[in-house]
């Protein structure tokens, strides 16, 4: 019965010994990371861009050619025609108007209503102006920013400020990473997006937290281990457990992602992303990160929490 | 191995029924035959179909209409002092006048000062003299405004028939109205569009339109569109206004559609007197700055009620009669944002949303039955637990549940197992270190509960950031998130302690099968 036993043994790698290659492919990945949203930018959703979004149904396969050709004729910006579901009779049209302005919009939906016909079910019919979507813009970045700023604050409570610096390091790589691969997939930015990514910081931390946790009880646990072996053996220590939650949390998401339907999909695939990235950080950037610093004399063995780390 | 209590194992053995109790509802299709408080969890528009809408509230109109009322008082408080004055002018928040003798200035700052305590009147330079309202009386002019706008859009909405609408301020100046299994919101929205400020003005018979277009206009007149076509000079001050209107109906006189209406006594009697000292002028009947018909007045009409004539078919009078009997609204509203999901929609969504958290579900279990074998069976409880306590928790709180909602059920299940797992490694390191099986099972737990709770909190922190910043479906998925959290925190810790202590005590393992 228990075919994946293997994943709860004891592990022995040299995790260290690859750090420098990991600094590398880390520092790639921000970078490109970084650039692709630069360059490339994201694919905003109305939530964020403001515009109308209309998906329909058909009884028959949609010729997406003819529903192209026969709105050609209304006065839009940005027409974007998408097939979804896997019957090929669903699709989705986004659009901007030229104003923006509820009017206008409301106008445009009347006159693809009227062009395209009662053939139709109009499943979904959202306006929104550019004032809401600017403003959730900024929410977003803003929720963003304070829940990094409230995890950071937490983990510095809980522990030295060399592992509040490494928990940071590792979640900002995390997230720039993440959304570089939505802005490099071209996926949809849409509020619930930001939610995943916000849900992503959750995970990322807890996963590094876990990390740390061990690492400091096994300096005052291990006191004349090396650092590096120290940094090794608590890595390996809970690898079983990095991999075990990993994979529920993968899986999860995967038949989200499969069976969740086109509403959740950036949703679940930025979840599946992450947490692959946030899995491989723990180690490879947070883990490791530390052994950039000499942790044993900032340790003291008597204290179990340090509020406000060692400053120095 | 600690002993857990008597009463301990029963409140968690309650805590655990009465979560499956009221997760119940969830699975039994109809819930009409279910008494109020044994409900499934509400459903979000998303999932049910249904149309939502996020007003604007025009509170800057509001203001600017004080500012012209403050105008005409000012005007008269001028003239009763015979004060002589220059460029008395309303702008968005303030009005301005230019006083050039200094006595005459003071004299009147003094005097505008006794017209309202919120008040702020102050000296410009060259002259001018600044009313404008104070902060806080705006502020409470703005909150006035809005809430009396939730109350007409309420009032609207239900002579709608809406099933069970939502109408809820958000921010500052936002109505976001909530219509399920509404599919089509035009007719709503055409009723919020207008603010059906109804008033019955004298028609100046002095002055012509072309006259007041040369400037030839008293100042207790104005110039207005007609419905009719062209302009008309009316009387500035009202006769009467809607605000004393008690119901109004569509009727028909002589065939064609009218809207009858009735005044409440302070009104009726206005009326009366204005209709018996003005027999044979006309009356304009004003609608939203625009006369839509303007009867000559033939006989005192004392009874407090009366008829508009316009022209009407028979819905627009009808919804005219709806306005009035709602009331005006106090500023315009604006759409910001429509959303509409079809029932068909929604329902694909739901089931969508119950099949991957069926197989989402059962891949975990089966995966950690792989990794863990016994442990992992254990591990299996909680997960159903925790599922049934989250909907059990959800639908008694009255949460409303979306889609993405759901896929923070979906999440919660694949990462809440994190808990057993720390548990289940710390147990396994205990074992290796030759402890007995009972020291190590609760080695497992005290040594994995701080990581628990650490790792656990962090997560929490996103989801209130969430709950604070999110709007609509968002906030649905913060809110499953965190019950998630805390549920899964109780199933994964106490509830597999009991197991495992029970398992102990009955079989009492020389080895923890690890």
């Amino acid at each position: 019965m228990r075919i994946f036993s293997w994943v709860t043994k004891d592990t022995n790698i040299d995790f260290l010994k690859f750090r420098k290659a990991g600094y590398l492919s880390s520092i790639a990945l921000v970078v490109l990371s970084v650039a692709c949203i630069a360059f490339k930018g994201f694919n905003y959703g109305i939530d964020f861009s403001g515009g109308i979004l209309i998906e329909l149904k058909s009884s028959e396969k949609i010729n997406m050619e003819e529903v192209r050709k026969q709105l050609s004729g209304i006065e839009l910006d940005d027409v974007n025609l998408q097939s979804i579901g896997e019957n090929g009779d669903e699709m989705m049209i986004r659009a901007q108007t030229k104003s923006q302005d509820e009017k206008e919009q409301m106008k445009a939906v009347n006159a693809i209503k009227k062009i395209l016909g009662d053939k139709y079910e109009y499943r979904r019919v959202e306006l929104v102006g550019p004032q809401v979507g600017s403003e959730l813009k900024k929410a977003g970045v803003i929720a963003s920013l304070i829940a990094v700023l409230a995890i950071t604050l937490y983990i510095w409570f809980r522990f030295e400020w060399q592992f509040a610096l490494g928990a940071m390091v590792g979640l900002v790589h995390d997230l720039v990473v993440t959304i570089g691969f939505l802005s490099l997939f071209n996926f949809d930015i849409s509020l619930t997006t930001v939610a995943a990514v916000l849900t992503l910081a959750g995970y990322s931390v807890n996963d590094k937290v876990v990390n740390y946790d061990r690492i400091r009880e096994n300096l005052r646990k291990y006191k004349k281990m090396s650092q590096y072996d120290l940094l090794n053996k608590s890595i390996n220590d809970i690898f079983s457990r990095t991999i075990l939650t990993g994979l529920t949390t993968l899986l999860a998401s995967i038949a989200l992602f499969i069976f969740g339907g086109d509403t959740l999909r950036s949703f679940s695939f930025t979840i599946v992303l992450g947490v692959i990235i946030g899995t491989y950080s723990s180690i490879y950037v947070s883990g490791t990160f530390l052994n950039l610093f000499d942790l044993r004399t900032n340790q003291n063995a008597d204290k179990t929490i340090n509020p406000f780390g060692n400053v120095e | 191995m600690y002993k857990l209590s008597q009463t301990r194992i029963y409140i968690i053995l309650a805590i655990c029924l009465a979560g499956i109790f009221f997760a119940v509802p969830n699975m039994i299709g109809n819930k009409n035959k279910l008494p109020k408080w044994w409900q499934p969890v509400n459903l979000g528009l998303d999932l049910q179909g249904g149309s939502n809408l996020l007003l604007e509230v025009k509170v800057d109109d509001v203001i600017k209409e004080r500012m012209g009322q403050i105008e005409d008082e000012a005007r008269q408080v001028l003239r009763d002092n015979k004060i002589r004055y220059q460029n008395l002018k309303t702008g968005a928040d303030n009005v301005k006048v230019k006083i050039d003798n200094l006595n005459a200035r003071s004299k009147a700052i003094s005097a505008f000062r006794k017209m309202n305590g919120d008040l702020n009147v102050q000296e410009t330079g060259d002259g001018i003299i600044e009313i404008r309202y104070r902060e806080q009386a705006l502020n409470e002019l703005k909150l006035k405004a809005v809430d009396q706008s939730i109350e007409i859009v309420r009032r609207r909405i239900d002579e709608t028939g809406t099933n069970e609408p939502s109408i809820q301020s958000q921010g500052v100046d936002r109505i976001a109205v909530q219509l399920p299994g509404e599919q089509n919101p035009e007719r709503v929205k055409a009723l919020l569009g207008k603010t059906a400020k109804l008033s019955f003005h004298l028609v100046d018979s002095r002055s012509s339109a072309a006259d007041a277009r040369r400037g030839k206009l008293s100042n207790s007149s104005r110039l207005i569109n007609s419905n009719e076509g062209g302009m008309m000079v009316i009387s500035r001050k009202p006769v009467v206004t809607g605000e004393h209107l008690v119901d109004a109906r569509a009727a028909f006189d002589g065939g064609t559609p009218v809207v009858s209406f009735k005044f409440d006594s302070f009104g009726g009697k206005k009326f009366g007197e204005a209709t018996q000292n003005h027999v044979g002028e006309r009356l304009a009947i004003v609608l939203d700055n625009e006369v839509i018909s303007a009867p000559n007045i033939q006989t005192a009409i004392l009874g407090g009620s009366g008829q508009i004539s316009g022209n009407f078919t028979l819905e627009s009078a009808q919804e005219l009669a709806l306005l009035l009997r709602s009331g005006a609204l106090p500023a315009p509203l604006e759409v910001l944002e429509e959303r509409t999901v079809g029932a068909g929609l929604g329902s694909d969504s739901i089931n969508a949303g119950v099949t991957a958290s069926v197989i989402g579900l059962i891949a975990v279990v089966l995966f950690m039955i792989a990794a863990y074998g016994l442990f992992g069976i254990f591990t299996t409880v909680t997960v159903f637990l925790n599922l049934f306590l989250m909907l059990g928790i959800l639908s008694i709180i009255g949460a409303t549940l979306t889609l993405p909602g759901i896929a923070g059920i979906i999440l919660t299940i694949g990462m809440a197992v994190d808990a057993n797992v720390l548990i289940f490694e710390r147990m396994r390191e205990e074992v290796k270190n030759k402890r007995s099986p009972r020291d190590a099972a609760e080695a497992g737990f005290t040594e994995a509960w701080a990581t628990i709770v650490d790792s656990n909190l962090t997560t929490l922190v996103a989801a209130f950031v969430l709950l604070y910043f999110g709007t609509g479906p968002v906030r649905g998925f913060a809110v499953t998130l965190a019950i998630g959290i805390a549920t899964s925190m109780f199933t994964s810790v106490t509830v597999t302690r009991l197991i495992i202590t029970g398992w102990l005590q009955k079989y009492k393992p020389t080895k923890l099968p690890i």
